[in-house]
């Protein structure tokens, strides 16, 4: 059985656990074997906490490193965010002696190591690729009929200079995952247009944030779209979140949640009640 | 018509190169940034004028703005940018200075502070630990939440890069 390091970050199980409690489900019937990363931190966040100190980011960054390292696995995640900060962080020190050498200086403080090993997956790309679009269809008990927007986010394909997952101008990745559970993924406007919570623009100017939201929004709408499936919790938030004020009401669900509808878990098991904007099965 | 003049400034040079912002001075300003940033269509931000900037040294406007924080850190501009210039790394660097000499707005100082205090920089409610029981989950992730040592451990390693700074 393939093994990762599952690594948690804050927003899935701190605000919506049914997106981890879902991962974990569906990650058993399709074979992939998730391992806790024990005392991880915030991965952390790369729009505030790298914006306020790169040293500060670097540092943590390869403290949870270090300990998937330890185990010996590569890291899992369902967050774009935490993707897009381990990723770079291990990009950057996996391929910088210098950079490696003065960060283990502060970890030495700590007496931990990190020796520029551990490799940084996001779990959409690990169905994709490990997994595979037909051992996913066989895996289906509930096959869905729904109408679908995918949302990508931005740091799940970008930047594709070092990310090398799918085209980020038009990607088709998800929609494929998507469309293995039955579903249809709609075709629309600016599919790749930011949810505009990144950055940091959501705590500081909300509002900026929800321009972009409603962009995407009216997208959605007009492709008739009825669901929104994302990969990463943020993305998952801002959409949930901001919806009411915004005047509309599609139902949000990551990635990990329309598998787990299309293998019959529960809405409880789903955690569907921390939504905001209610999903019925 | 007032013309300003402007000096080389060359202490705020080597600070950009430090916080990782050395290839600003590949941009050849030819806008595809702007022309591509969604928040720009949004706000007065004109991520090409943003790096023209730093290029010409303006640190006091550029620390001072509010522009400064309307990047998304969406990629598109890196992805199109014919120059390579990776343009997110230079906004985060300026960002970086323009906090290390006390610019921050307060929402952020309250995300910094939660990461420096729990470890996450959102916070753990009872609703949500009688969400994880009732799922089967652990009341507490297996986190830092769940062990004081590591707590401690990434304390240090924030203060070892002077994070407290920030939010204290
Ligand atoms: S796209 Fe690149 S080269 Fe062109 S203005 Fe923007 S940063 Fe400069
Ligand atoms: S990364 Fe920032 S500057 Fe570049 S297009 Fe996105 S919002 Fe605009």
């Amino acid at each position: 059985m393939a093994k990762y390091a599952f690594f948690l970050g804050c927003i899935a199980p701190l605000r919506y656990p049914g997106l981890e409690k879902s991962t974990r489900v569906i990650s058993e019937r399709l074979g992939l074997e998730l391992v806790d990363i024990q005392d991880a931190s915030c991965c952390p966040a790369p729009g505030v906490i790298r914006a306020f100190s790169r040293d500060a980011w670097l540092a943590a960054a390869a403290r949870n490193l270090a300990l998937a390292e330890k185990m010996g696995l590569p890291i899992v995640t369902i967050c774009n965010g935490c993707y897009g900060s381990l990723f770079e962080a291990a990009h950057e020190l996996n391929n910088n002696a210098d950079k490696l050498a003065a960060i283990n200086k502060i970890l030495a403080e700590i007496g931990m190591e990190y020796k520029g090993t551990t490799q940084v997956r996001h779990f959409a790309e690990v169905l994709y690729n490990d997994v595979g679009i037909e051992k996913i269809k066989a895996a289906i008990t509930k096959p869905l009929d729904y109408q679908v927007a995918t949302f990508y986010g931005c740091h799940f394909l970008k930047p594709s200079e070092i990310k090398e997952i799918d085209d980020p101008e038009n990607p088709h990745i998800l929609d494929d995952l998507v469309e293995a559970t039955g579903a249809t993924s709609l075709p629309r406007k600016q599919k790749t247009l930011c949810c505009g919570a990144g950055g940091g623009l959501k705590a500081a100017f909300g509002d900026v944030a929800k321009e972009f939201t409603k962009t995407n929004l009216e997208n959605m709408t007009e492709s008739g779209a009825k669901y929104i499936v994302d990969v990463c919790p943020f993305c998952h938030l801002q959409f949930d979140s901001v919806q009411g004020d915004l005047g509309y009401s599609i139902p949000v669900l990551h990635l990990s949640q329309l598998y787990g509808i299309a293998m019959g878990m529960s809405a409880e098991d789903l955690g569907l009640s921390a939504h905001v904007v209610p999903v019925k099965l | 018509m007032n013309i300003t003049e402007i000096k080389p400034n060359p202490e705020f040079e080597a600070e950009i190169v430090a916080a990782g912002g050395e290839d600003v001075k590949m941009c050849f300003q030819c806008g595809t940034c702007t022309a591509s940033c969604p928040s720009g269509r949004r706000t007065s931000y004109r991520v090409r004028k943003l790096m023209r900037m730093a290029q010409l040294g303006l640190k006091d406007q550029i620390v001072n703005s509010e522009e400064l924080w309307e990047c998304s850190t969406c990629y598109t501009c890196v992805e199109r940018c014919p120059r390579s210039v990776p343009i997110v790394d230079v906004v985060i660097a300026l960002r970086n200075i323009a906090v290390a000499e006390g610019h921050i707005y307060d929402n952020h100082k309250k995300t910094a502070a939660s990461f420096y205090k729990t470890g996450h920089t959102v916070g753990i409610n009872d609703k949500i630990k009688a969400l994880r029981s009732s799922m089967g989950l652990p009341e507490i992730p297996p986190t830092v939440l769940s062990n004081k040592k590591a707590m401690e451990d990434v304390d240090k390693i924030l203060k070892a890069t002077g994070f407290n700074k920030i939010v204290e």
